[in-house]
């Protein structure tokens, strides 16, 4: 499937659903979005481009293998769940927020970071599946 | 008490990273956690002795009424001291016995968490802390017995003992639950005052019934016995220490335990004189034709532990107190000729009695313990063996029933043993030592002095019976019986009847120790019998039950994805069969159903046309795109269905699904028609039928009325309490969050298996 057209494609696309990912991650709480929906284009993305340039490519893009973010992405999520009885004395996954909301991101509390970390999983997981059966196939 | 009983968890987990300190001759330092709890348990002996009873409760699911409850009473005492003392001296002698052996840290670990667990069981105040140390208990001897983990018998002895302890585990646990559920609490120490409202209790008969079960298949039971003579594949430490001294006597604990609160009903003491006496004979009569050593400890063993059941059986205060002197005088002749057995063992190679003896000559302060051991086992003054037989038939002649009967049964029991402990304490040392032995020499200290130690202690106890009098017989008497009686423990009772029978008793074993020589012929003899033997009719059961299980699993594991489908979902079609045409009733209104729309109509005919695409085409690739088709068509719907989220996620996990369909399939050779005609009707009218089912069911769910609670509910406390406008991701990350939180770990394991699967596979043929 290695045509110019897709080549060239996705070499912009890359960045910029990487970015609409992290977009979708950002509205979730207010609006249709999370962790969850921006793993999974995250992952797309990065599957659009193992595709046109092939395996190798992309994995030299990641750097570190994607299996490294689970493990990083499930110690946010357990990290923002035990936060408010480490810092407060509120029982678990009790949701705190930063009184004055930052410019672009929003309004930041632990249920942001939890939904970072399930970003994190969620692209680290599919990605190693998908990865893992290219290889063998 | 909390230490004490954790301490022996904490050593085991420390030994887990400092274990390689443990091997060498670091090694005898292990002995001092037994130790050091054995002195911390002596301290409270003044205090019990003045009949005080310490209680200490430490909070664990106090919902539930799960409490670590620990309470000190005189027979906690006495299996407290019990499971340390031997336990210390059990820990030197494994240090030379198991010198240099590879994993001695690890047999010192698990000897640990034995130890641990038998003192939380005989601790324990609650009966749900009690049984989960009844079930640590067992699985700690499954490492014990299957140590010798390269050997098969000694892995299948480890599953047997493991089988049969594991049943009664889960008897135990019934009959708790049950218990505390007739009582209202799980604390025995408040059952007691209940006795009257849980025998009056319709459920009396089945707790009493399960608490058997467990106890008799812990305490080694007819029919239950048969997992002890196998467990002594275990090293000779374990078999002391585990299957004489402690682990099995853990049943006796639980029905001596128990017995002011279940002994209220005539069943109670029916069944146990009649198993304990039917155990203590049958066992002692095996013992005639076993020719290894370990054997007749065994079968002596088993024959013990059902005097001690008989003797609970019979309940009255002079029972009570005979099993408490009982106990203790069995684990030190039986501890004691169990070490013993493991020197011989270790110095020639060899446990079968027909090929010792002479040992004297080589072995003189081993065959001192050994003929001291035999001497206690006896019964032969000045011994406290002495003092436990009088004890015995006293509480035989003087119970109300079939005084004779039960009399006799102990008299012949008695002289059995007497036989046992001569045969396996005294015959390997006498006569003329062989050629083949004359270049042994004695073994480390650390191994004879234990059983010398233990010996002796049962000959000052014999001269001092005041001493076990004040210490443990008194304070458990006092509490176990209602009206309790003063009374004194003596050697010399003056002349009468139990003098008379005691003198028949080590008359007949003499006699029978010199006339009866164990013979090879015998133990063949008795094999044949093996046929009827309890032990060979429950492995039958277990293999025809392993047989059975193979016969099922191969119905269903096939090993065809599509047999896999058509019985699950054939199963659900029964089901929802069922429930839809038992009580079927569907009335739609349809002038309440809005108007098609024509983007409606359009996605419909687009997932029609996808269907039948997938069912027709003959390209697997095809298929798969058309599934995507489908998906998206899915997503769409959702999205004129005002459910966002839901389409967007929908949208993203069906690309990702044609993607990983697309990888694995494309090597896959061309499409095949490898069913039949027949089959495929088969599972057409399986398809269709399920699909109209669930067509069935979700009209059915329009008939309901709508519960928008839940929905109010979130509408109302997202942003209130979660500062969030968007409330599924708000369930996501905040209400529901600890599910997210299973959910995402589910999904690392998921990637990690695949992972897992593949590159291993991968990794080997690389190799090649």
């Amino acid at each position: 499937m290695r045509t110019i057209i897709l080549k060239s494609a996705s070499s912009y696309l890359l960045p910029v659903l990487l970015l609409f990912s992290v977009f979708i991650l950002l509205r979730g709480h207010y609006l249709p979005g999370g962790g969850f929906v921006g793993g999974l284009v995250a992952a797309i993305a990065f599957v659009l481009d193992a595709f046109s340039n092939g395996l190798d490519k992309t994995k030299s893009v990641l750097k570190i293998h994607p299996g490294f973010l689970m493990p990083l992405g499930l110690l946010i999520a357990f990290f923002s769940g035990i936060s408010p009885m480490v810092f407060t004395d509120m029982p678990l996954m009790t949701g705190l927020w930063a009184k004055n909301p930052i410019p672009v991101i929003g309004a930041v509390g632990t249920a942001l970071f939890f939904d970072l970390g399930v970003y994190l999983v969620v692209i680290g997981a599919s990605l190693t599946i998908i990865f893992t059966i290219s290889e063998s196939a | 008490m909390l230490e004490a009983v954790l301490l022996g968890f904490l050593f085991s987990l420390f030994l887990v990273f400092a274990g390689s300190y443990f091997k060498g001759k670091l090694a005898v330092l292990a002995s001092l956690v037994p130790i050091s709890l054995f002195i911390y348990f002596c301290t409270y002996l003044p205090d019990i002795a003045n009949g005080e009873i310490v209680y200490e409760t430490h909070k664990w699911i106090p919902s539930f009424g799960v409490n670590l409850s620990f309470t000190l009473d005189g027979l906690a005492l006495l299996f407290a001291l019990m499971i340390t003392g031997v336990g210390s001296l059990v820990f030197l002698y494994t240090s030379a016995y198991l010198k240099d052996h590879n994993y001695l840290d690890r047999f010192y670990g698990y000897l640990s968490l034995f130890m641990a667990a038998m003192l939380g069981l005989v601790l324990s105040d609650n009966l749900m802390s009690m049984f989960i140390f009844w079930e640590l208990t067992s699985i700690s001897s499954f490492y014990l017995i299957g140590f010798n983990n390269d050997k098969a018998d000694s892995r299948k002895s480890a599953l047997v003992a493991l089988g049969i302890t594991g049943i009664g585990g889960l008897l135990l646990l019934g009959g708790a639950v049950l218990l505390g559920d007739v009582a209202g609490t799980y604390r025995i120490s408040e059952m007691v005052m209940l006795q009257d409202i849980i025998t009056d209790s319709s459920q009396y008969l089945l707790i009493i019934l399960l608490i058997f079960g467990a106890a008799f298949t812990k305490s080694a039971q007819f029919p239950f016995h048969f997992w002890l003579p196998g467990a002594m594949k275990a090293p000779t430490p374990v078999s002391t220490y585990l299957h004489s001294a402690t682990m099995v006597k853990a049943g006796v604990y639980l029905l001596f335990r128990m017995s002011p609160v279940l002994s209220g009903g005539e069943m109670w003491h029916t069944i146990l004189i009649v198993v304990g006496a039917v155990t203590m004979i049958y066992s002692a009569i095996h013992i005639i034709f076993r020719t290894d050593l370990k054997g007749i400890l065994a079968y002596s063993t088993i024959s013990a532990l059902g005097i001690l059941v008989f003797l609970i059986g019979i309940g009255t205060q002079a029972a009570f107190i005979a099993a408490s002197v009982f106990i203790v005088v069995h684990a030190l002749y039986k501890a004691s000729l169990f070490l013993i057995t493991g020197i011989i063992d270790h110095e020639t190679g060899t446990r079968d009695v027909t090929q010792l003896s002479g040992l004297r000559k080589v072995l003189m302060p081993v065959a001192v313990a050994g003929f001291i051991a035999a001497l206690i086992s006896g019964g032969v003054p000045p011994s406290l063996g002495f003092v436990g037989k009088d004890l015995i038939y006293e509480s035989t002649l003087h119970y109300a029933d079939s005084t004779i009967l039960l009399t006799l049964i102990a008299i012949v029991t008695k002289v059995l043993l007497f036989y046992a402990g001569f045969v396996a304490g005294v015959k390997p040392f006498m006569g003329k030592l062989p050629e083949k032995f004359s270049k042994l020499h004695l073994p480390s200290p650390l191994m004879w002095i234990p059983p010398l130690v233990m010996t002796l202690a049962g000959i000052v106890f014999g001269i001092f019976p005041g001493l076990i009098e004040v210490g443990i017989a008194k304070p458990i008497a006092s509490t176990h019986v209602p009206d309790f009686e003063e009374f004194h423990l003596k050697l010399w009772h003056g002349f009468n009847t139990i003098l008379g029978l005691s003198a028949i008793t080590i008359a007949l074993g003499t006699v029978l120790y010199f006339t009866l020589k164990p013979k090879h012929s015998l133990e063949k003899a008795i094999a044949k019998l093996d046929v009827i033997a309890p032990k060979d009719l429950f492995l039958k059961l277990s293999e025809g039950f392993s047989e059975f299980s193979r016969v099922w699993t191969n119905i269903f594991q096939t090993g065809y994805l599509r047999h896999y489908l058509s019985i699950i979902v054939g199963f659900l079609t029964l089901l929802l069969g069922y429930l839809i045409f038992s009580d079927f009733s569907l009335n739609i209104d349809v002038s309440t159903l809005a108007d098609l729309t024509i983007y409606e109509i359009s996605i419909l005919i687009m997932l029609l046309l996808g269907v039948l695409y997938i069912v027709f085409t003959k390209s697997r690739l095809a298929a798969v795109a058309a599934t995507g088709v489908v998906g998206l068509s899915f997503s769409l719907l959702f999205l004129f269905y005002s459910a966002p989220d839901l389409a967007m996620t929908q949208f993203s996990v069906d690309t990702l699904t044609v993607i990983l369909f697309v990888l694995v399939l494309y090597k896959l050779p061309k499409y095949l028609k490898l069913s039949d005609s027949k089959l495929r009707i088969k599972h057409r009218i399986l398809s269709i039928s399920f699909g109209s089912l669930i067509t069935l069911m979700i009209l059915r769910v329009l008939n309901e009325p709508k519960n928008t609670e839940v929905t109010e509910f979130y509408a109302e406390k997202a942003y209130k309490l979660a500062h969030g406008k968007n409330i599924v991701n708000v369930i996501l990350v905040d209400f529901r969050g600890i599910d997210t939180m299973i959910e995402i770990s589910v999904l690392i394991v998921a990637a990690l298996g695949v992972f897992g699967l593949l590159k291993l596979r991968l990794k080997t043929r690389d190799k090649k």
